[in-house]
């Protein structure tokens, strides 16, 4: 059987659903003979690649970058995974929503200049948003994080090709 | 006189209640749990969330149990498709209105909002979010009033009117716009009929209201005086 391709991704999130997804501990040596990890952030893949599988991804759509990388692994992932509360809600990153974004970047950051508009930093949207206001999401596992096991069960009811029964029951926050 | 006792049915099943009973007390007496989150045991009801509402035979619209009295020969569904759907959309509603960040919220884990999503099954909002700009009132010595988690259930009003008999509280403004004040919607710390007894904070099903001093997830708020302080009281239920 050839195995599953699955890409983690990592948004506008803290790398805290990451973590816990890396707190699967000896439980990712029985995932790792099944799947094969195309890209992540703990790979280090620069783009992302065609034909995914499962894509599960990290934080929200803050800027123009994460809404061209969202927009992609919808088109290249069979499945997505909106992994999080900040995927899920939008969460901390939505804290800066009630504010115009460049008043709040020389608010925090000063006079000096903020290189932004096609330089080295991309430009904030005008709202951090949850990814399904962009794209079509299939599975939405909340949690901030989410816990490993909530997140062991779904890999590994995605794996087994079933819908989640009787997962451990999620919660925002 | 003794109140008359009617017969019903609910969920199919045959039920007796008194007549002045509301379809949510002869359904808790039947032991089935309707969703709520405005009504609160020892507090008057006003039918603010809409999260109980039932099907009644022959009556097209859906009606709030916590306001609706009982009548003989009515039949009664609490758990159907439909209400499901509608009160998934309320809390997704609610969700999407105001600023919820529950995991940076003082309620997180003790939090009425977040555990009626969960026993619901929302896990997304398919309505977007609002974000508006909001105040918090950190201005009262001991308490903290944060607009962005407050869903409008007016616990805290009439906590403060019907069982301290301050009347601190009220609802101004309308629809989207509605928000609860102190006094005349002056600063809580300024209030003169407050006399920081906490019935409010405690009441508030969300991290709206909040005691100083709390950090994320430590909230925990005591609702259990409520029903015994009513019944010290005549002519409450
Ligand atoms: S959901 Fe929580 S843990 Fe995950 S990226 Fe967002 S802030 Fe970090
Ligand atoms: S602390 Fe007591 S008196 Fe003050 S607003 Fe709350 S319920 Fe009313
Ligand atoms: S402050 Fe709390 S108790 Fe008062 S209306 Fe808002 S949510 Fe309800
Ligand atoms: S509990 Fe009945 S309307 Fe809120």
């Amino acid at each position: 059987m050839s195995k599953t391709r699955v890409a983690t991704v990592w948004l506008d999130g803290c790398s805290g659903c990451h973590m816990s997804f890396l707190d699967l501990d000896e439980r990712l040596l029985d995932i790792a003979p099944l799947i094969q990890l195309v890209h992540s952030p703990i790979a280090d893949v620069k783009e992302f690649p065609e034909n995914v599988d499962v894509a599960l991804v990290e934080g929200a759509v803050s800027s123009d970058e994460d809404e061209e990388k969202i927009l992609k692994i919808r088109e290249r992932s069979k499945i997505l995974v909106a992994l999080g509360d900040c995927s899920v809600t939008s969460n901390v990153p939505s804290m800066r929503n009630q504010f115009e974004p460049n008043r709040m970047l020389h608010a925090i950051y000063g006079d000096g200049v903020i290189p932004l508009g096609g330089g080295p930093v991309p430009t904030l949207l005008r709202k951090s948003r949850p990814i399904h206001e962009f794209v079509n999401v299939d599975v939405y596992v909340p949690g901030c994080p989410p816990p490993a096991d909530l997140i062991f069960d779904t890999i590994s009811n995605l794996l087994a090709g079933q819908k989640r029964e009787d997962a451990p029951a999620p919660k925002f926050g | 006189m003794p109140a008359k006792v009617i017969t019903l049915t609910i969920d199919g099943r045959d039920v007796s209640a008194r007549e002045d009973y509301t379809i949510l007390d002869a359904a808790k007496e039947a032991n089935v749990k309707i969703p709520t989150l405005c009504h609160l045991e020892g507090l008057c009801d006003v039918g603010a969330c809409r999260l109980c509402m039932v099907e009644v035979k022959g009556i097209p619209k859906l009606l709030p149990a916590c306001v609706t009295k009982v009548s003989e020969g009515m039949s009664v569904t609490t758990d159907s498709e439909r209400l499901l759907h509608y009160r998934m959309t309320i809390v997704e509603l609610m969700f999407s209105e105001r600023n919820h960040i529950c995991s940076v919220c003082v309620s997180n884990g003790h939090c009425e909002l977040q555990a009626m999503a969960m026993r619901l099954g929302v896990d997304h909002m398919r309505v977007p979010y609002r974000y508006p700009t909001l105040p918090v009132d950190a201005s009262h010595e001991r308490f903290v009033l944060d607009h962005n988690r407050c869903i409008l259930c007016t616990r805290c009003v009439r906590a403060c009117d019907e069982i301290e008999g301050a009347h601190t509280w009220d609802v101004m403004g309308r629809g989207i716009d509605a928000k609860v004040i102190t006094d005349m919607n002056e600063p809580w710390g300024k209030s003169e009929s407050c006399t920081s007894c906490g019935k409010c904070v405690n009441v508030c099903p969300t991290g709206a209201l909040f005691e100083k001093g709390r950090s994320v997830g430590e909230m925990v708020k005591r609702k259990a005086f409520l029903p015994y302080l009513t019944q010290m009281r005549e002519g409450k239920k």
